[in-house]
This record gives C-alpha cells, structure tokens and sequence, in this order.
C-alpha cells in the first residue's frame, strides 16, 4: 500500500466542449497540507468539487485511502468541505449546523454531543452554538464552517479559498490557526487559494495550477527557488521576477552588449553553446548598498521610478534596455535620475529555454 | 452608594451625550408636511383609493337596502334600513336552474376543487423548481423552455384537447380498472364503476394543477437559483439526500415564494371561470359560475341588492388572502423575481 491519502489518476473533466480539467495526476500525501495555487478559472474549485464527489468527472479515478471513490457519494468519502462563502444552514443554530452532518449519518445523540462540544472547544465557538449564522461575525462563521468538517472526523479537509472573504487582519489570524489545527488534527489538508502569501505560509506542496493542468509539484522553496517553467517563475513572488532574453555560451549568459557570469549556477542537463534563453532574477536577489562589492557580478543602473512602500523599497531601473525590478529595504535613500550600483548573482537566479519555457 | 452609582451613570450618560449636542444638529433637513411633493403624492393615493373604493361602498350598501329602497334610486346613500335578508338570500336561497340553495352550493365545489388544486399544483411545481435549479439533468434547461413556451400558450387554444384528453384517459383508466377490478374485490356490480375524469371535479383539479405548473416552476426555480450552491454543495458533503435537503435545507428558507405562489393559485383558482364552466357538470359548478347564473338569471325580477352580496361573498376569498398576506406577498415577489 501506499501512504497516499488522495491519489488522482488521469482526471478529466469536461463541461460540454470546456476541457476544464485534462489528464490531471496528483498524489497527496497522508498528512499533507498541499495548496492548490492558480490564477482565477484555472480549475481550482472544479478540481476540489471532483474530490469531493460534488462533480460528475468525465474520465479517470480518484482514490481515497485506498480506496476507488470516483463514484462514490460526497458523504461516503471521509471529506468535509469548507467553502468560501461559509454555506452556514441559514436557519439552524450554530449547533444545528455543526450537528447536521452527524444526524444524517445517524450518530448517536449523546457522541454528537460530545464531538460537537469537542470541535467548539477547538475552535473555540463554545460560547456562540446557540446563535444562528446571521448573528455571527465572519470569522466566527468561517470557524463554524471548519467546525462542520471537523465533527465528522473525516480523513480529508478540502478548503476553498476560506478566508478570502475576510479581511486582511482577520485573514492573518485564521491562517495561523489554521497551521496550528492541522498541527494538531494531522489529516490531509487541501486548500485552494489564489493568494501566494497564504499558499507559501500553509503549504507542505504546492501545485501550480494553470488551464485545468498542475505546472508545478513542489515544496515553497523549490516553487520559489526553484521554479520548473516561465508561469510559474513568473507567478510566484510579489514583485514578480524580472525576465532578460540572451543567450547562454558556456558558463555566460549575454544579453546585448550585457554578459554575465553563470557560476554557481546548477543546470538540469547539458547545455549547447549559443542556445537562446531567458534570465529570471528575482528583485529581492539582486544586491545592493556595501554588499555589493563581494558580488560575483556588477553593473550600474539608472533609477526610474521609485516605490516606497514601508518596510521596503521598489525601485525601478533600466537593464539592457529594459525596466528592472529591484526590492531595497525601506530606508534606501534614492530618487528618479539617480545611477545605482547593483550586484547579481546569478546562482539564484533561473534559466529557461525561450522556446520550450522550461528550466535549464 | 445607589445613589453614587446612579449619579455616575447619568454623569456617563451626559458625558456621551454632549459632544454630539456640541456639534450642533445633524441629519438631513426635515421636510415640511405640506411640502408640494407630499401634497402630490398624497392627492394621487387618494384620488386612486377613492376610484377603487367608491364600486366596493356602493356595492356594500346596496346590499344592505330592501329591493324599494333600492328603487329609489339614490344609489350612493347609506341605507335607511339596514337588512341582511340580501344575503341570507344569496348564501342560502338564490335559485340556479332546478337547484334553490343559493351560492353555498357553489362555495363548497369551488373549496373542492381549491383545496387539491392549489396543494397538487404548488407541490409538483415546487418539487419541479428545485429540481431544475439544483438538480440540474441533462435536458433539463430544454425541458424548462418547453414549460416556459407552455406559459405563453393562450388558454383557449387548449380548451378542446383537453376535453378529449380527459375523455380519453378516464376511459383509459376505466378499462384498467374495470380489468383489473375482479383482483381486488368479488362483490357483485363492483365492476361497474367508471373513472369519469371530464365533468367531475377531479379533472378540473387535473386541468387547474397542469395550468398552474408553468407560472409557479418558473417562480419555483428562480427562487431556488438565488440560494447559494456552496450551500447545497454543503448539504451533500453533509450527506443529505435529494429530499433531506428539499425538507431540511431549502423548505425553510422558502415562506416566501410560497406565499406568493400560495396567494397566486388560490386567488387564479378561486376566480376562474373559464374552466369550471367547461370542465364540470351544473351540480358541481364553481361559486364563480354559479354567481353568473345567480346575476344573469332572466326569470323573475333583477334583485340588485341579491346580486351585490353574492358577488361580495364570492369575492370574500381573495379579499381575506390579500388582507392576510399582502406583506409577505410583496416580499417573496421582490425576492423571486429578480434573480434568473
Ligand atoms: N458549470 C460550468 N459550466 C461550464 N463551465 C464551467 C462551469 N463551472 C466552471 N466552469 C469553467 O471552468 C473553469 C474553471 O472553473 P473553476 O471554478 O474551477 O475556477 P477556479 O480556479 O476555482 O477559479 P477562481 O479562483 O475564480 O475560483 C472556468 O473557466 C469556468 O468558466
Ligand atoms: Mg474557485
């Protein structure tokens, strides 16, 4: 057997001639608190609704705990389901609506009753379980929320995009008390979002998720550092990366009259010489201010624009011909016009074939 | 020390207090009573309540005068002598035809056929609705275009076919029962009965209830369409059921739509005329169609004063809906119309 909690094989699914999601293959660990991360429309939520069994998929098998659900009910494959907009059974109780899941499955009045006061002493909503949903702040109803999913001691937590109706403090909040329940609770976790900072905070993995495929498998920092293709390089990081077309001849990537040196830099395979390729530098990699002088590579730029923005600086300049994004921290002191010493080095950075976009 | 407490807090309450009188008055303008907006807005409700008012005053106190009264031809004059004879008449006496027992006869066929009509039509058009708007098969929109065209098809049209349709599946049914009689019973003469669907009550509550599906699946599903998938999402994961979450989930968010679809059926029901004269046989009219033949009558003298207080029973009805639930009608219009 394996230890995979959810296993995807070959998943497609149509919505008439819409190919939303094709030949999607995923494994998720036991345990494992991996984000679905994408852009809006990309398959998210579809994905999701097919774990849960919400949706009719057109081909392939979903297995859960080793077992083949593809046809089986929402209720019958140890899911619970949080939804963005809580979905709270308008018109019962807190209790009501923590207990609901429980009463269909026939439970025992005196085990809901101590696994409803159970999950509201997790989630602390004790004091509020004979409240109706109206009378409840947002948080608390997406506590509540959590807490439908949580009495029925399922194997699998499916989230989509909880907190994105929350406000940023508030948002702030849950995702800590998240991580901390699935410290605690130690069920498989999968969580949709389109905010980078929620899936690099929460995740064991990340699947990058563009047009219904998974562009990206990996852990935070082989997503951050490590990107396997332009989308994903170019959707992770906020600023995003600055991307150079040149090419690479041995261990130099040139670029107009600009030539830089790769060394230290880990390609995938073996490369030809004169192959055409894009640069991506991150621009809170490129280095500024004394450390400049111990870098493997320097230039010098001229300021455009710049952006304050508290705790650090958005600067940007021109490289090559071409407006370049450079994070200062928050006390850099410069202004349009002025030239900038800057260092890069090229071991962090990523490369891609300009054709293929993937990573050399 | 009451009293310290008490004096405390009224010290709080002013302390709160003057800031907001400080900054003198807030709020907008008030307006004058008699501002020319209001005496517009006024004039007009009164002039239209007048214009409705006015048959249903003259109505009511004809009612109430004795035919010589009535012949004195002030029609607008409250009555001298107030008598209630009208309408004992018109409830007990009237005559139609053979029959002399006034509008009650018509009044308990029309809560005949109310009753099954309005209960048969709201509960398919419920369930219909919920189906078309969360249960979605395939064919399901073509199958709602087809109810929708179905709304639009004028009655008349239809008139003739069903006749023939009723006709033709009583008959249907009677050879069914007819056959298969002898299963169940061996009593002599117990096979001859008939399932006679045209001109019995249990067609025209057939006809009201198909009549009233496309109107009331339409409202049905509208209203349905607005409450949240996540929420039904919710419910399956939950492990409700189709009907679990129509009893559970939906039929408690759903009072308003159907006191509106409520309020539609029993007031179309109530009022029709059309069908009760085609579809039913003269012992089992309507109390709309038995109120015609009361007022059209040709034979004897046209007693107004009989007339006005059987019409008035026979608007009874819809009146006491719309008193009770004139609110909630509004209400459950403003939320299941909007949303498609
Ligand atoms: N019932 C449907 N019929 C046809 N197309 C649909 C249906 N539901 C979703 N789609 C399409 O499937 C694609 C994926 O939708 P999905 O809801 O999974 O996106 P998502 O990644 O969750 O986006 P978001 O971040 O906006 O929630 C979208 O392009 C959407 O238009
Ligand atoms: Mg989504």
């Amino acid at each position: 057997m394996t230890n995979n909690s959810v296993e995807i094989r070959d998943l497609d699914l149509h919505f008439g001639a819409v190919k939303v999601l094709q030949q999607l293959n995923l494994d998720i660990h036991e345990g494992e608190f991996l984000v679905l991360l994408g852009s809006s429309g990309c398959g998210k939520s579809t994905l999701l609704n097919c774990i849960a069994g919400l949706l009719e998929i057109t081909d392939g098998q979903i297995w859960i705990k080793g077992e083949n659900v593809t046809w089986a009910e929402p209720s019958q494959r140890g899911i619970g389901m949080v939804f963005q907009s809580y979905a709270l059974y308008p018109q019962m109780t807190v209790r009501g609506n923590l207990s609901f899941g429980l009463r269909n499955a026939r439970v025992p009045k005196d085990e809901i009753e101590r696994r409803v006061s159970r999950a509201a002493e997790v989630l602390q909503i004790g004091p509020l379980l004979d409240r109706k949903p109206a009378a409840l702040s947002g948080g608390q109803r997406q506590r509540v929320a959590i807490g439908r999913a949580l009495v029925r001691d399922v194997d699998v937590f499916l989230f989509d995009e909880p907190l994105s109706n929350l406000d940023a403090k508030l948002r702030a909040d849950l995702r800590v008390e998240l991580k901390r329940l699935h410290n605690q609770l130690e069920n498989t976790m999968i969580y949709v979002t389109h905010d980078q900072v929620e899936a690099m905070t929460l995740a064991d993995r990340i699947a990058i998720m563009k047009g219904g495929k998974i562009m990206q498998l990996g852990t935070p920092d082989e997503i951050y550092n490590r990107p396997q293709n332009l989308y994903v390089a170019d959707f992770i990081g906020s600023p995003s990366m600055n991307f150079i077309q040149g090419k690479v001849n041995g261990m130099t990537f040139t670029a107009g009259d600009l030539s830089m040196p790769l060394d230290g830099y880990q390609f995938s395979g073996p490369q030809t010489d004169g192959q055409t390729a894009t640069i991506g530098i991150r621009p809170e990699h490129v280095i500024t201010g004394e450390l400049v002088a111990n870098a493997p590579m320097r230039t010098t730029v001229n300021v455009d624009i710049v952006e304050p923005m508290g705790s650090d600086t958005l600067v940007w300049a021109d490289l090559a011909g071409k407006p370049f994004r450079i994070r200062m921290d928050g006390q850099a002191t410069v202004s349009h016009g002025d030239s900038l010493e800057i260092g890069l080095d090229l071991a962090r950075s990523s490369l891609f074939d300009t054709q293929s976009e993937l990573r050399l | 020390m009451a009293n310290i407490d008490a004096l405390n807090a009224t010290g709080a309450a002013t302390a709160s207090v003057a800031p907001r009188l400080s900054d003198g008055p807030r709020g907008p303008k008030p307006k004058s009573a008699l501002s020319p907006r209001n005496i517009m807005l006024y004039g007009t409700l009164l002039i239209v309540s007048i214009y409705y008012l006015l048959p249903l005053y003259v109505m009511i106190v004809t009612s109430l005068k004795d035919m010589a009264e009535i012949r004195m031809g002030n029609v607008f004059s409250p009555p001298v002598d107030v008598t209630f004879q009208p309408w004992v008449k018109a409830w007990a006496e009237a005559c139609t035809g053979v029959n002399c027992d006034g509008l009650s006869r018509g009044f308990w066929n029309s809560v005949r056929i109310l009753i099954p009509s309005v209960l048969l039509s709201m509960t398919i058009a419920l369930i219909s609705g919920y189906t078309l708007s969360k249960w979605k098969f395939k064919g399901s929109e073509v199958f709602f275009t087809i109810l929708l065209v179905g709304a639009f098809i004028p009655y008349q049209v239809m008139l003739y076919p069903i006749v023939i349709g009723l006709r033709e599946v009583g008959g249907f049914m009677t050879d069914i029962y007819q056959g298969t009689c002898g299963l169940f019973t061996a009593a002599e003469g117990a096979c001859r009965g008939r399932v006679q669907l045209f001109g019995s009550l249990s067609g025209l509550v057939i006809v009201h209830t198909i009549f009233g599906l496309p109107i009331n699946v339409l409202l049905f599903r509208n209203y349905f369409a607005s409450i949240p998938d996540e929420l039904f999402k919710a419910a399956r994961v939950d492990g409700a059921g189709f009907w679990g979450i129509l009893i559970r989930i939906i039929l408690p968010m759903s009072l308003p739509i159907i006191v509106v679809s409520g309020i539609i059926q029993v007031t179309g029901i109530w009022n029709d005329f059309l069908f009760g004269v085609v579809y039913t046989r003269a012992e089992s009219y309507p109390m709309t169609v038995q109120l015609n033949n009361i007022v059209n009558s040709v034979q004897g003298i046209k007693e107004y004063n009989v007339n006005m207080a059987a019409t008035l029973l026979t608007g009874l009805v819809p009146l006491v809906v719309y008193f009770f639930s004139g609110k909630l009608f509004v209400r459950g219009i403003a939320a299941g119309a909007v949303k498609g």
